[in-house]
Protein backbone atom coordinates (compact mmCIF):
# COMPACT_ATOMS: atom_id res chain seq x y z
CA UNK A 1 0.00 0.00 0.00
CA UNK A 2 1.22 3.58 -1.25
CA UNK A 3 0.40 6.68 0.54
CA UNK A 4 -0.01 10.15 -1.73
CA UNK A 5 2.08 12.90 -0.85
CA UNK A 6 0.14 15.91 -1.71
CA UNK A 7 1.79 19.14 -2.07
CA UNK A 8 1.12 22.51 -0.58
CA UNK A 9 -1.20 24.47 -2.34
CA UNK A 10 0.68 28.36 -1.62
CA UNK A 11 -0.94 31.01 -4.39
CA UNK A 12 1.16 32.05 -7.42
CA UNK A 13 2.66 35.89 -6.80
CA UNK A 14 3.34 35.71 -10.63
CA UNK A 15 7.10 35.09 -10.77
CA UNK A 16 6.46 34.11 -14.00
CA UNK A 17 5.27 37.51 -14.53
CA UNK A 18 8.44 38.50 -14.27
CA UNK A 19 10.19 41.25 -16.97
CA UNK A 20 6.32 42.85 -17.42
CA UNK A 21 6.68 46.72 -18.08
CA UNK A 22 3.79 49.14 -18.40
CA UNK A 23 4.00 52.52 -20.17
CA UNK A 24 1.08 54.83 -19.58
CA UNK A 25 0.70 58.43 -21.11
CA UNK A 26 -0.69 60.98 -19.55
CA UNK A 27 -1.77 63.69 -22.28
CA UNK A 28 -4.68 65.33 -20.17
CA UNK A 29 -5.01 67.77 -17.37
CA UNK A 30 -8.21 67.84 -16.20
CA UNK A 31 -8.76 66.97 -12.44
CA UNK A 32 -11.32 63.09 -13.65
CA UNK A 33 -8.33 62.75 -16.42
CA UNK A 34 -5.67 62.31 -13.99
CA UNK A 35 -6.26 59.80 -12.07
CA UNK A 36 -7.08 56.75 -14.71
CA UNK A 37 -3.52 57.16 -15.23
CA UNK A 38 -2.26 57.25 -11.49
CA UNK A 39 -4.72 54.41 -10.71
CA UNK A 40 -3.66 51.99 -13.00
CA UNK A 41 0.28 52.69 -12.71
CA UNK A 42 -0.39 51.95 -8.55
CA UNK A 43 -2.13 49.16 -9.69
CA UNK A 44 0.58 47.53 -11.40
CA UNK A 45 3.13 48.43 -9.30
CA UNK A 46 1.08 46.68 -7.02
CA UNK A 47 1.67 43.25 -9.33
CA UNK A 48 4.66 43.87 -9.71
CA UNK A 49 4.87 45.52 -12.99
CA UNK A 50 7.78 48.11 -13.75
CA UNK A 51 5.92 50.96 -14.98
CA UNK A 52 6.64 54.24 -16.64
CA UNK A 53 4.81 57.22 -16.88
CA UNK A 54 5.35 59.75 -19.30
CA UNK A 55 3.76 63.63 -19.33
CA UNK A 56 3.12 65.12 -22.56
CA UNK A 57 0.84 68.37 -23.46
CA UNK A 58 -2.08 68.72 -21.24
CA UNK A 59 -0.81 65.97 -18.85
CA UNK A 60 2.00 68.18 -18.18
CA UNK A 61 -0.16 70.05 -15.84
CA UNK A 62 0.01 66.83 -13.74
CA UNK A 63 3.82 67.13 -12.72
CA UNK A 64 4.27 71.20 -13.14
CA UNK A 65 4.63 72.48 -9.30
CA UNK A 66 2.54 75.31 -10.14
CA UNK A 67 -0.32 73.69 -11.42
CA UNK A 68 -0.10 70.19 -10.30
CA UNK A 69 -1.96 70.40 -7.24
CA UNK A 70 -5.17 72.66 -8.68
CA UNK A 71 -6.34 70.60 -11.43
CA UNK A 72 -9.60 71.14 -12.19
CA UNK A 73 -13.08 69.28 -13.42
CA UNK A 74 -15.58 71.13 -15.55
CA UNK A 75 -18.75 70.39 -16.66
CA UNK A 76 -18.24 72.15 -20.31
CA UNK A 77 -17.62 69.42 -23.32
CA UNK A 78 -18.62 66.61 -20.52
CA UNK A 79 -21.67 65.21 -21.42
CA UNK A 80 -20.90 62.12 -18.71
CA UNK A 81 -22.09 64.94 -16.44
CA UNK A 82 -25.79 64.59 -17.77
CA UNK A 83 -26.42 68.13 -17.20
CA UNK A 84 -27.46 70.91 -19.55
CA UNK A 85 -24.21 72.14 -21.36
CA UNK A 86 -25.31 75.64 -20.57
CA UNK A 87 -24.65 75.63 -16.21
CA UNK A 88 -21.10 75.06 -17.09
CA UNK A 89 -20.60 78.23 -18.60
CA UNK A 90 -22.20 79.79 -15.18
CA UNK A 91 -19.37 81.76 -13.43
CA UNK A 92 -18.42 79.49 -10.33
CA UNK A 93 -19.69 76.10 -11.79
CA UNK A 94 -16.12 74.35 -12.69
CA UNK A 95 -14.84 75.60 -8.94
CA UNK A 96 -17.66 73.89 -7.96
CA UNK A 97 -17.25 70.69 -9.34
CA UNK A 98 -13.62 70.56 -8.92
CA UNK A 99 -14.43 70.60 -5.32
CA UNK A 100 -17.28 67.84 -5.47
CA UNK A 101 -14.43 65.41 -7.26
CA UNK A 102 -12.16 66.16 -4.88
CA UNK A 103 -14.39 65.65 -1.88
CA UNK A 104 -15.46 62.56 -3.58
CA UNK A 105 -12.23 61.74 -4.08
CA UNK A 106 -10.97 62.56 -0.37
CA UNK A 107 -13.92 60.39 0.97
CA UNK A 108 -12.28 57.19 -0.84
CA UNK A 109 -9.34 57.58 0.96
CA UNK A 110 -7.20 58.60 -2.53
CA UNK A 111 -4.48 61.03 -2.24
CA UNK A 112 -4.26 63.90 -4.18
CA UNK A 113 -2.51 64.12 -7.51
CA UNK A 114 1.11 65.35 -5.85
CA UNK A 115 0.83 62.91 -2.74
CA UNK A 116 -0.54 59.92 -5.59
CA UNK A 117 2.82 60.49 -7.79
CA UNK A 118 4.98 60.08 -4.47
CA UNK A 119 3.01 57.12 -3.60
CA UNK A 120 3.99 55.82 -7.14
CA UNK A 121 7.49 56.79 -7.25
CA UNK A 122 7.95 55.40 -3.38
CA UNK A 123 6.65 51.79 -4.67
CA UNK A 124 9.19 52.12 -7.68
CA UNK A 125 7.66 53.78 -10.44
CA UNK A 126 9.21 56.05 -13.00
CA UNK A 127 7.93 59.70 -14.24
CA UNK A 128 9.00 61.00 -16.90
CA UNK A 129 8.27 64.59 -18.72
CA UNK A 130 8.17 64.84 -22.32
CA UNK A 131 10.56 67.78 -24.08
CA UNK A 132 8.41 69.34 -26.69
CA UNK A 133 6.30 69.80 -24.20
CA UNK A 134 8.54 71.54 -21.89
CA UNK A 135 9.71 73.54 -24.90
CA UNK A 136 6.34 74.75 -25.77
CA UNK A 137 5.83 75.82 -22.45
CA UNK A 138 9.07 76.74 -21.04
CA UNK A 139 9.36 74.56 -18.92
CA UNK A 140 12.94 73.36 -16.76
CA UNK A 141 13.24 70.57 -15.03
CA UNK A 142 13.07 72.82 -11.80
CA UNK A 143 9.82 73.29 -12.44
CA UNK A 144 8.42 70.43 -12.13
CA UNK A 145 7.88 67.77 -9.40
CA UNK A 146 11.17 66.75 -8.55
CA UNK A 147 10.88 63.21 -8.52
CA UNK A 148 10.48 63.67 -12.68
CA UNK A 149 13.44 61.76 -13.38
CA UNK A 150 14.34 63.56 -16.35
CA UNK A 151 12.82 65.72 -19.33
CA UNK A 152 13.53 63.36 -22.79
CA UNK A 153 12.36 63.20 -26.37
CA UNK A 154 9.64 60.99 -27.53
CA UNK A 155 11.65 58.65 -29.34
CA UNK A 156 14.00 57.90 -25.73
CA UNK A 157 10.19 57.15 -24.15
CA UNK A 158 9.81 54.46 -26.92
CA UNK A 159 13.63 53.41 -26.53
CA UNK A 160 13.35 52.71 -22.64
CA UNK A 161 9.97 51.14 -22.37
CA UNK A 162 10.79 48.89 -25.35
CA UNK A 163 8.44 45.63 -24.97
CA UNK A 164 6.46 47.53 -22.56
CA UNK A 165 2.86 47.18 -22.82
CA UNK A 166 1.34 50.95 -23.72
CA UNK A 167 -2.22 53.17 -22.37
CA UNK A 168 -2.36 56.24 -23.69
CA UNK A 169 -4.89 58.44 -21.64
CA UNK B 1 -14.08 24.16 0.49
CA UNK B 2 -10.67 22.65 -0.88
CA UNK B 3 -8.14 22.07 2.62
CA UNK B 4 -4.17 21.94 2.39
CA UNK B 5 -1.88 21.31 4.88
CA UNK B 6 1.23 23.36 5.83
CA UNK B 7 3.88 22.05 7.85
CA UNK B 8 1.15 20.33 10.04
CA UNK B 9 -1.92 23.10 9.74
CA UNK B 10 -4.68 21.96 7.73
CA UNK B 11 -6.56 24.85 6.61
CA UNK B 12 -9.23 26.34 4.27
CA UNK B 13 -8.19 27.65 1.42
CA UNK B 14 -9.68 29.18 -2.06
CA UNK B 15 -8.19 28.56 -5.48
CA UNK B 16 -5.26 30.17 -5.00
CA UNK B 17 -4.55 29.40 -2.02
CA UNK B 18 -5.40 32.03 0.02
CA UNK B 19 -7.07 31.11 3.82
CA UNK B 20 -10.88 31.94 3.36
CA UNK B 21 -11.22 31.36 7.23
CA UNK B 22 -9.33 34.05 9.23
CA UNK B 23 -9.86 32.13 12.42
CA UNK B 24 -7.76 29.50 11.40
CA UNK B 25 -5.20 31.59 11.43
CA UNK B 26 -2.51 31.82 14.09
CA UNK B 27 1.38 32.95 14.74
CA UNK B 28 2.73 29.83 13.90
CA UNK B 29 0.85 29.77 10.49
CA UNK B 30 1.45 33.15 9.62
CA UNK B 31 5.79 31.83 9.68
CA UNK B 32 4.72 28.68 7.72
CA UNK B 33 3.50 30.70 5.27
CA UNK B 34 6.07 33.12 5.31
CA UNK B 35 8.32 30.05 4.66
CA UNK B 36 6.31 29.16 1.75
CA UNK B 37 6.76 32.44 -0.30
CA UNK B 38 10.25 32.92 0.11
CA UNK B 39 9.93 35.89 3.45
CA UNK B 40 11.78 35.88 6.72
CA UNK B 41 9.71 37.49 9.30
CA UNK B 42 11.32 40.49 11.29
CA UNK B 43 9.88 42.32 13.46
CA UNK B 44 8.79 44.64 10.84
CA UNK B 45 6.90 42.15 9.24
CA UNK B 46 5.07 41.28 12.46
CA UNK B 47 4.24 45.01 12.65
CA UNK B 48 2.49 44.58 9.28
CA UNK B 49 0.80 41.73 10.13
CA UNK B 50 -1.30 42.80 13.50
CA UNK B 51 -1.62 45.86 11.74
CA UNK B 52 -3.57 44.50 8.78
CA UNK B 53 -5.02 41.87 11.21
CA UNK B 54 -6.44 44.46 13.48
CA UNK B 55 -7.39 46.50 10.56
CA UNK B 56 -9.70 43.58 9.06
CA UNK B 57 -11.49 42.69 12.20
CA UNK B 58 -12.45 46.29 12.74
CA UNK B 59 -13.01 47.54 8.90
CA UNK B 60 -14.22 43.74 7.44
CA UNK B 61 -11.80 44.11 4.41
CA UNK B 62 -8.41 43.82 4.34
CA UNK B 63 -6.34 46.71 4.27
CA UNK B 64 -4.17 48.02 0.69
CA UNK B 65 -1.02 49.67 0.36
CA UNK B 66 -2.04 53.27 0.94
CA UNK B 67 -3.77 52.35 4.29
CA UNK B 68 -1.24 50.46 5.58
CA UNK B 69 0.56 53.73 5.03
CA UNK B 70 -1.71 56.13 6.11
CA UNK B 71 -3.73 54.43 9.11
CA UNK B 72 -1.07 51.47 9.55
CA UNK B 73 1.81 54.07 9.28
CA UNK B 74 4.44 51.68 7.63
CA UNK B 75 5.48 53.71 4.78
CA UNK B 76 4.88 51.99 0.66
CA UNK B 77 8.63 51.93 0.24
CA UNK B 78 9.17 49.83 3.44
CA UNK B 79 6.60 47.38 2.05
CA UNK B 80 7.84 46.83 -1.11
CA UNK B 81 10.78 46.09 0.99
CA UNK B 82 9.29 43.71 3.40
CA UNK B 83 7.20 42.22 0.59
CA UNK B 84 8.75 42.72 -2.65
CA UNK B 85 6.79 42.88 -6.28
CA UNK B 86 3.17 42.18 -4.68
CA UNK B 87 3.01 43.71 -0.95
CA UNK B 88 -0.50 43.72 -0.58
CA UNK B 89 -1.14 40.28 -1.66
CA UNK B 90 1.99 38.34 0.01
CA UNK B 91 1.21 40.77 3.39
CA UNK B 92 -2.40 38.93 2.96
CA UNK B 93 -1.38 35.40 2.13
CA UNK B 94 0.35 35.60 5.47
CA UNK B 95 -1.36 37.33 7.41
CA UNK B 96 -4.50 34.83 6.97
CA UNK B 97 -6.45 37.16 4.84
CA UNK B 98 -8.25 37.57 1.58
CA UNK B 99 -6.70 39.46 -1.30
CA UNK B 100 -7.27 43.52 -0.72
CA UNK B 101 -10.07 44.38 -2.94
CA UNK B 102 -9.69 48.04 -3.01
CA UNK B 103 -8.57 49.87 -5.78
CA UNK B 104 -6.14 52.54 -4.30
Amino acid sequence: MTTTEHAAVVPSFGEDQAGRKLAIICSKGNLDMAYPGLVLANAALGEGVETHLFFTFWGFDMINRKTMADLKLTLLGNTAMHLPQGLGGIPGMTALATHQMRKAIDDLGIPEVPEFLQQIVDSGGHLWACRMSADMQGLEEADLFEEVEAIISAADFIELTAGAQLLFI
Amino acid sequence: MPTTTIDGHVISIDNEGFLTDPDEWSEDLGKSLAAQIGVDLTDEHWRAIRFVRSDFVEQGETATLRRIGVVGGIPVKTMFALFPQKPAKKLAYVAGLPKPHGCV
